[in-house]
């Protein structure tokens, strides 16, 4: 409450909202027309979808020979990327779930976007191992389901097995989750949209009549009769926590799971008990870097400079930083375990990831990784967003690599020198990768144009935070 | 059965906070108060019990988790053993990642169902708004006249003593 606000409390809000004046902020870009700069981005992103769609048509068709992959490297790309969209998911459901249960308070201007990211980044992940399966048309065969085969059941003690558990399980709850936050929005905009309808529009709002009643009618079936009843509310909230309580354990399993599909094998450089922790925290590093890049456009873009303010650009820069010396931390740690071990094979595939063929794509990732965040160690930094934005760039591009260097160094040069080899993509498996990327921003885009990006009843219950009397306006 | 009731409409959360807490104090039966935002300890002012939805996301992900544990036994063990690598029929370690991950589905999908159930909310279903601006910026308090002690002006005199907006008083069918 107002009276014992503490004077150290910043404001999380900026600009004295109101509860009336955050649902016409929220609503305002979804009802106008769409932007030349939403244009511009939504025809390039589609266009990479189709490239996408074209590439994955054509390899197919074709058959598995398309992909750049030898019988030393049997996984390189598609694997790469999987891991990489899988970690970019995760921090959607930090900032959802952890961070709720952390009781930040800063976390409801970016978690409905953060979220969308999640599933977008999910749905991206979904694609790779599907075709790298080779016969994409049997990817169910990956479910245990009673079938004419014996019923031949799947192998339960494979970590192939546990990852499609994992992956679904991980969207269907973030989808759950995501959407259980939506629905009082929903109806806010429900019962915005049916005020507009009916009184003339103040702002020069051009009503269509009849794409708004199918815009309309669309959130009247989804937020499921929404009333604000509090008996409801009370519900809901314990609801909320109960989905943050199971996302939690879920997000922590789904990365570690990701990376026993390594961790298991018995190669040199994968066969680590320090994965699951890496994984998880690069995964987080990775994410956050991702909702930094998308929200310092969208805030910009969608004129929402109250609601993400620099102070939540300032937290993110912080959790990057730290999550950065996590993986910085699992990097060194590699290497001196391979070393300390004495194990020639390990302490071989070390030295060839740092010094052999591959030596550019270990050094990005370092660079990118390690080096380029310790400038957010300055608040000079943090504050500008241009640069924030260009050192996230850099971490998403050292994140990709970190895959990369992990999957294809560990293979390329195995036991039998007689057998080493070389990867490189082809056009194809680049066309796969740029695709994913047009569908991630494709989604983005039309959610930012069709659902409220700011969680509307999260932030009205948090505008007083900082702005009670005795607190710094 | 109809009953009459008197709803005061508020605009801010520490008002509706207050006059919810006084009327629980003086024993108005409050039928229910309606919020554009979950406001915290208005739970407590309303009097309301604990929700139940924790049992029922205990429950039904034990069950989740045990049937997982039954099918992947059933399974590897005994409906087609196949040696792989030479592990345990019932390797139980392994079973653990995807038991768990059962355990979250089950558990998380049914307890939204249950919210969805306990709340009376399904696709479609025409929302019963007391005011057009309840899921906006205004939050109501809804109390029942529920006999003939009840004095409507004492109470529409506390209302706007508790900086309510409006005062009306209505027939409502039923529950709320």
């Amino acid at each position: 409450m107002a009276e014992v606000c503490s004077p150290l409390r910043l404001p999380l809000i900026a600009g004295h909202k109101k509860p009336g004046t955050v649902t016409e902020d929220v609503c305002r870009p979804m009802l106008r027309p769409p932007s030349t700069l939403w244009w511009a981005g939504f025809t390039l992103a589609f266009s990479l979808l189709l490239l996408g769609v074209a590439a994955i048509s054509y390899q197919i068709a074709t058959g598995v020979g398309t992909w750049g992959l030898n019988t030393s490297v049997g996984w390189a790309f598609d694997i790469t990327n999987f891991v990489f969209w899988v970690g970019i998911g995760h921090a959607g459901t930090l900032i959802s779930a952890i961070l709720f249960l952390f009781r930040q308070k800063w976390r409801t201007s970016v978690n409905r976007s953060a979220e969308a990211m999640t599933l977008f980044a999910v749905m991206c992940a979904g694609i790779f191992p599907v075709i790298h399966t080779g016969r994409p048309w049997l990817a169910y065969w990956l479910f245990p389901y009673p079938n004419t085969r014996g019923p031949l059941w799947i192998n339960f003690r494979s970590p192939l097995a546990w990852d499609c558990f994992a992956i679904s399980t991980y969207f269907l709850i973030s989808a759950t989750f995501w959407y259980v936050g939506l629905i009082p929005d929903l109806a806010t905009i429900r019962d915005r949209l049916v005020e507009q309808s009916s009184a003339v529009s103040p702002g020069g709002l051009k009503a269509r009549p009849a794409a708004l009643g199918l815009r309309q009618r669309l959130f009247s079936i989804f937020s499921l009769g929404w009333n604000g009843s509090y008996r409801v509310w009370q519900h809901y909230e314990v609801l909320y926590l109960l989905l943050a309580g199971l996302a939690t354990p879920l997000v922590v399993s789904v990365h570690t799971i990701v990376s026993w599909d390594f961790a298991t094998a018995v190669i040199p450089g994968w066969h680590a008990t320090i994965f699951p922790p890496y994984f998880v925290a690069g995964a987080i590093f990775s994410g956050i870097a991702m909702v930094l890049t998308l929200m310092i456009v969208a805030r910009k873009a969608m004129n929402l400079e109250d609601y993400i303010t620099l102070r939540h650009v300032d937290v993110m820069c912080k959790l990057l930083l730290l999550t950065s010396s996590i993986v910085a931390l699992a990097y060194g740690t590699e290497f001196f375990t391979a070393f300390y071990s004495g194990n020639p094979y390990e302490t071989f595939v070390f030295k060839n990831r740092a010094l052999g063929p591959f030596a550019w794509a270990y050094w990005t990732m370092v660079s990118c990784n390690v080096l380029v965040p310790q400038f957010l160690w300055f608040r000079s930094v943090r504050r500008r967003l241009g640069i924030v934005f260009v050192l996230t760039l850099f971490v998403n591009v050292g994140m990709w690599f970190e895959r990369f260097v992990i999957i294809v160094t560990s293979l390329h040069r195995d036991f039998l020198p007689s057998s080493w080899a070389m990867y490189r993509p082809t056009i194809v498996e680049v066309s796969t990768l740029l695709g994913s990327f047009g569908l991630f921003f494709t989604c983005f885009l039309i959610f930012c144009r069709v659902l409220p990006v700011i969680a509307m009843g999260e932030v009205k219950a948090v505008l007083h935070h900082g702005n009670g009397n005795g607190g710094p306006a | 059965m109809n009953r009459r009731v008197l709803i005061g409409i508020f605009d801010s959360e520490d008002a509706i906070l207050q006059a919810t807490d006084s009327a629980r104090r003086r024993g108005w039966k409050i039928v229910d108060v309606f919020a554009p935002y979950a406001v915290h300890r208005l739970d407590k002012a309303m009097g309301l019990k604990r929700s139940r939805l924790p049992w029922v996301c205990f429950a039904l992900g034990l069950f989740g988790a045990s049937f997982k544990v039954w099918f992947e036994y059933w399974t590897t063990a005994s409906d087609w053993p196949i040696n792989v690598g030479g592990k345990p029929w019932n390797s139980l370690p392994a079973f653990v990642p995807i038991t768990f991950e059962v355990m979250v589905l089950c558990a998380g999908i049914s307890t939204v169902l249950a919210f969805f159930g306990m709340s009376r909310l399904w696709p479609g279903r025409r929302a019963a708004l007391l005011d057009p601006r309840v899921t906006n910026d205004r939050f109501a308090l809804v109390l029942e006249e529920d006999n003939a002690a009840f004095d409507v002006a004492e109470v529409e005199r506390f209302l706007m003593e508790h900086r309510a907006v409006r005062v009306e008083e209505r027939e409502q069918e039923g529950t709320a």
